[in-house]
């Protein structure tokens, strides 16, 4: 801890002087524009310290197998690209890998003939099945999430973190279908990135979508920063790529198949700019018309690496100081308070007491006032005795 | 000179056994025991049930640990955080068939289930329930966030604690089962990543979740609860199992032949051992049925040779020491193959003396009828035995109608606890204590009427029915042979589960069946249809009557026609054509 701060500081020095060195020649007009400024600009690039991201499938029952391979494709290829676990939610609305249709179970393939497992064996996802609705979403995206909730289905990002949100499913013109029972509107995802936005959730925020006239989606949108993706414009279908017909549905779509194809190229040092995402599906592959939206968002696209959103890149200082660590086990092991002993021996109690059970007296109820209809009928009944007998015959009752 | 080399001297011996006296007061406070059970079933399938036990010795209740070391950290915080006494909660995907598969060493209902007691110095227990639910949920990537007040019990006489306790107020017990859940290799993930080994050494190498998922039966559990340290008591240790029992089918992983390997199970055979583990250990159930020689031969050739009387019978099992150098010698795997020696006679399968099943009857959407079948196929002993139904709340049970047969007189139970059902609250629950005459079978009735939902509390797919959870049957089944009192930490893992009171007879949970019923469904297209109906018939009837109320005719001009038509009207007057 000591040996880093002043190798940070130092290191920060020294690019304030190569800057000031930049700038000066730079003023003085010699014809040194190419690589030192490309490099300066290099090194403050983008302003993002973290990435986070949200997929989401939100198709129910085993025809829409190809909405959990799309978003399931796409947390690997994150994963692969560095964002762990603890960055990722991952809402998935039905089971497709242990459903009891699928003829391999714990498996969920992209390519058929059964060539990629997305599924993996080391897949954590956050929201499932009946968790993965409207409200659980909005609540996840702008952070009201009751305070009970665990920390793997908080989306905790802050202003400089860069989020990628996906999702696939059936939708239409201005709204996406959750699950066969309830929608979301592009109004309403507008609104959820403004309060983002407000609250300084996100940095720059990449969104993705994959379903029928998903172009309606971005549309509304308000908040600066934001990239938007769709599989196809208004008033055109998404489709899906090829079926299995050892599995019996269809796997993938195709937008996201062929963009699963261009990200396994990518690995976590490459250089290839949001260009090179936006040409993926051309419609002679696709069918449909691939779209995106960059108007809000304040860099050139050229210059915005995939690893930007998909990847989790850090940069990384090297330093040559050794430090040494203090070797200190046996302070740990004494810090265990002094245990006492119990006077007489513990015992494990019976599992099935039959005397204590039969002679278990039953609890005796709090009394409380009659009320409603009981109540009613007494006052009844006691108000006919009074019109039958009157009040002067009280006395002898008495 | 002579004054400081001695002062030196002095000083050496004094730091010299600092280092050294750290390593030797280290004692390992945690241990971890490592278990892998190979059983074959009457039906040809095998069952193979894993045990991972870390125990603690250090109270994990009382003061603040900080350094966790086989005992996983998110387990232990848990536990001292809401002050939990015991924790069992169980994810299972299948059903364990009592009645051809035999009494199972530890059974779970289908789904997920948690019962937890909590510490006496807890003032809000729904609360602390409530926590603990959702910190499991995320630990496990399980839906146990939907464990509320709709679906959580108080039994009072099933559930006894397993570990050690002081007293049994049942208010400090919370049970809840979830039976719609579904386990998969998200469930898997966050299980093996509590093993010390994770899934790198040891048996976990062989939990691959490909094969896994891919059998009759896979439960996986993971229960915390106090112990004995030793044989005197008189402290408390904290015991972490974590227990995984799969059921293999012989049609579909054994491709329709009786000879099992490890390889064949599991794709993978063992490699090396767990350097965290003090013990790791194979057993195979080689234990002669109808009490002839030994049909099961198993290669390679076992270290050891144990038997033990486990569930009130004489059982033989081939133990395989991982930890023994003599099995790594010949080769760097070992794979454990069991061969039947003949075929076996498929008529001779032997009944469990307890078992049970459930069903539905009745028809229609209105009302039905519950029943249990609880079968004691012991010739001469009747013993009692606790059924605990869990019912939702719109199943409207009528408990007037419960009736309880046996050999067609009516079984009045000893004791009965039954708590109605609030709406949307509170589910029904039903205890009662019966006893089981010899060799009969008993008929317990209940019916039910179905609820009518309010349309948004609709699940997204209605049609497939709703839920009822398994109902638990336990009871204290008399042994064939007495079994010996035996030192707990020398006996296997999968003996020592349940604390053994009594020689004569051993304790057993068992599950039945989970219900699915269909409530009436409505049809959800109905709003939009009305609203497009009632429009539709307003419009055109109102606007009609409107139209006709409020329109009025005026003649009009006709319009002279705009300058292109004037234009061209004079030149067709210029060549005597008529105009436009």
């Amino acid at each position: 801890m000591a040996a880093a701060v002043p190798g940070a500081s130092g290191a920060r020095a020294t690019a304030a002087l190569l800057l000031l060195l930049l700038l000066l020649l730079g003023c003085c007009g010699a014809a040194l524009a190419g690589s030192p400024q490309d490099q300066a600009e290099q090194f403050f690039r983008s302003g993002h310290t973290n990435n986070w991201a949200v997929l989401v499938c939100t198709s129910r029952f085993w025809f829409n197998y190809r909405h959990v391979a799309n978003t399931l494709s796409v947390y690997r290829s994150v994963k692969r690209l560095g964002i762990p676990d603890s960055h990722i939610v991952l809402m998935l609305a039905d089971d497709m890998a242990c459903n009891p249709r699928n003829p391999k179970p714990a498996t969920v393939f992209s390519h058929k003939n059964m060539e990629l497992n997305v599924y993996g064996d080391d897949v954590e996802v956050d929201y499932r099945s009946y968790e993965v609705t409207v409200e659980n979403f909005l609540r996840v995206l702008t952070g009201r999430i009751p305070p009970s909730t665990p920390r793997s289905k908080r989306l905790l990002s802050d202003d400089r973190s860069n989020i990628l949100i996906y999702m696939t499913g059936h939708g239409g013109n201005g709204f996406l279908k959750f699950q066969d029972s309830e929608e979301i509107t592009n109004v309403e995802l507008a609104d959820a990135f403004e309060q983002m936005w407000q609250k300084r959730r996100y940095n720059e925020l990449l969104f993705i979508i994959d379903t029928c006239q998903g172009a309606s989606m971005y549309e509304r949108f308000y908040s600066p920063n934001i990239m938007a993706l769709a599989s196809s414009q208004v008033g055109e279908d998404s489709l899906s790529h090829q079926p299995d017909l050892g599995i019996g549905v269809h796997l993938m779509d195709r937008y996201t198949f062929y963009v699963l194809e261009f990200l396994e190229e990518i690995h976590p040092a490459s250089q290839t700019n949001m260009n090179d995402l936006f040409q993926v599906c051309p419609k002679s592959l696709c069918v449909s018309t691939p779209g995106h939206r960059t108007d809000l968002f304040q860099r050139d696209p050229q210059k915005v690496l995939i690893t930007d959103f998909f990847g989790s890149v850090r940069k990384v200082e090297i330093t040559t100081e050794t430090l040494s660590l203090e070797r200190d086990v046996a302070g740990f092991e004494s810090k265990f308070p002094e245990e006492e002993l119990a006077t007489e021996p513990l015992k494990y109690a019976e599992q099935l007491p039959v005397a204590q059970i039969i002679h278990q007296k039953p609890k005796q109820k709090d009394w409380h006032p009659p009320g409603g209809f009981i109540l009613g009928l007494w006052a009844l009944i006691i108000m006919v005795f009074f019109k039958t007998y009157g009040i002067k015959h009280m006395k002898h009752v008495f | 000179g002579g004054m400081a080399a001695a002062v030196l001297l002095l000083l050496l011996l004094a730091t010299a056994p600092g280092p050294g006296r750290a390593d030797a007061g280290q004692e390992r406070r945690d241990t971890l025991r490592e278990e892998l059970l190979l059983s074959p079933l009457p039906t040809g399938d095998v069952a193979a049930t894993f045990q991972f036990r870390t125990r603690w010795d250090a109270d994990l209740q009382r003061g603040s640990v900080s350094h966790y070391r086989l005992f996983p950290k998110a387990l232990g915080r848990l536990v001292a955080a809401l002050g939990v006494r015991e924790l069992h909660l169980a994810l299972t995907q299948g059903f364990w068939r009592t009645r051809y598969w035999g009494q199972p060493p530890l059974q779970a209902p289908a789904g997920a289930e948690l019962w937890v007691w909590f510490q006496p110095t807890v003032t809000d227990v729904d609360k602390a329930w409530k926590e603990l639910s959702n910190i499991l949920s995320g630990i496990f990537c399980a839906s146990l966030n939907f464990i509320d007040s709709t679906n959580t019990v108080i039994p009072t006489a099933s559930f006894k604690p397993l570990g050690l306790a002081n007293g049994t107020d049942h208010h400090l017990l919370r049970y809840a089962v979830l039976p719609r859940e579904v386990v998969c290799t998200e469930n898997l993930t966050p299980w093996k990543k509590l093993l010390p080994c994770g899934s790198k050494a040891g048996l976990a190498v062989l939990l691959k979740a490909e094969r896994l998922f891919h059998s009759s039966y896979h439960s996986q559990a993971v229960h915390i609860r106090p112990v004995c340290r030793d044989a005197s008591c008189l402290v408390v240790s904290w015991e972490l199992r974590q227990t995984l029992t799969v059921v293999f089918d012989f049609f579909s992983s054994g491709q329709g032949k009786k000879d099992w390997s490890l390889f064949k199970m599991f794709s993978r055979t063992l490699t090396d051992t767990c350097p965290l583990a003090s013990q790791s250990k194979v057993y195979v159930d080689i234990s002669p049925k109808n009490k002839e020689k030994e049909l099961l031969e198993v290669s390679p050739h076992p270290t050891s040779v144990h038997e033990a009387v486990v569930q009130g019978d004489k059982k033989t099992y081939a133990v395989y020491d991982l930890l023994s150098p003599s099995l790594f010698n010949t080769s760097r795997s070992l794979n454990v193959q069991l061969k039947w020696k003949r075929p076996q006679d498929s008529s001779e399968m032997p009944v469990p003396t307890l078992h049970a099943q459930r069903y539905v009857g009745g028809y229609g959407l209105q009302t039905g009828e519950i029943c249990t079948l609880i079968y004691n196929t012991h010739p001469y002993r009747a013993f009692p035995v606790i059924l605990l139904e869990t019912v939702p709340w719109y199943l409207r049970l009528y408990v007037h109608t419960l009736t309880i047969i046996t050999k067609g007189k009516e079984n009045k139970p000893s004791y009965i606890h039954y708590q109605p059902a609030q709406d949307r609250r509170r589910p029904h629950l039903l205890e009662m204590l019966i006893q089981l005459p010899a060799n009969s079978v008993t008929k317990i009735t209940i019916q039910f009427e179905r609820a009518l939902l309010k349309w948004t509390e609709y699940p997204p797919d209605p049609n497939h029915g709703f839920y009822v959870g398994s109902s638990v049957l336990s009871a204290l089944v008399p042994s064939v042979t007495a079994m010996k009192d035996m030192d707990v930490e020398q006996s296997p893992l999968f003996t020592s589960l349940f604390p053994s009171s009594d020689g004569s007879s051993y304790f057993v949970r068992l599950y039945t069946e989970p219900l699915l019923v269909n409530l009436p469904t409505p049809d959800f297209s109905m709003p939009y249809n009305v609203i497009c109906l009632t429009c539709t018939v307003v419009a055109v009837c109102y606007g009609s009557f409107y139209n006709l109320l409020t329109r009025t005719f005026h003649v009009e001009e006709p319009s002279r026609g705009g300058l292109a038509k004037r234009l061209a009207n004079v030149i067709r007057k210029f060549r005597g054509v008529p105009p436009l």
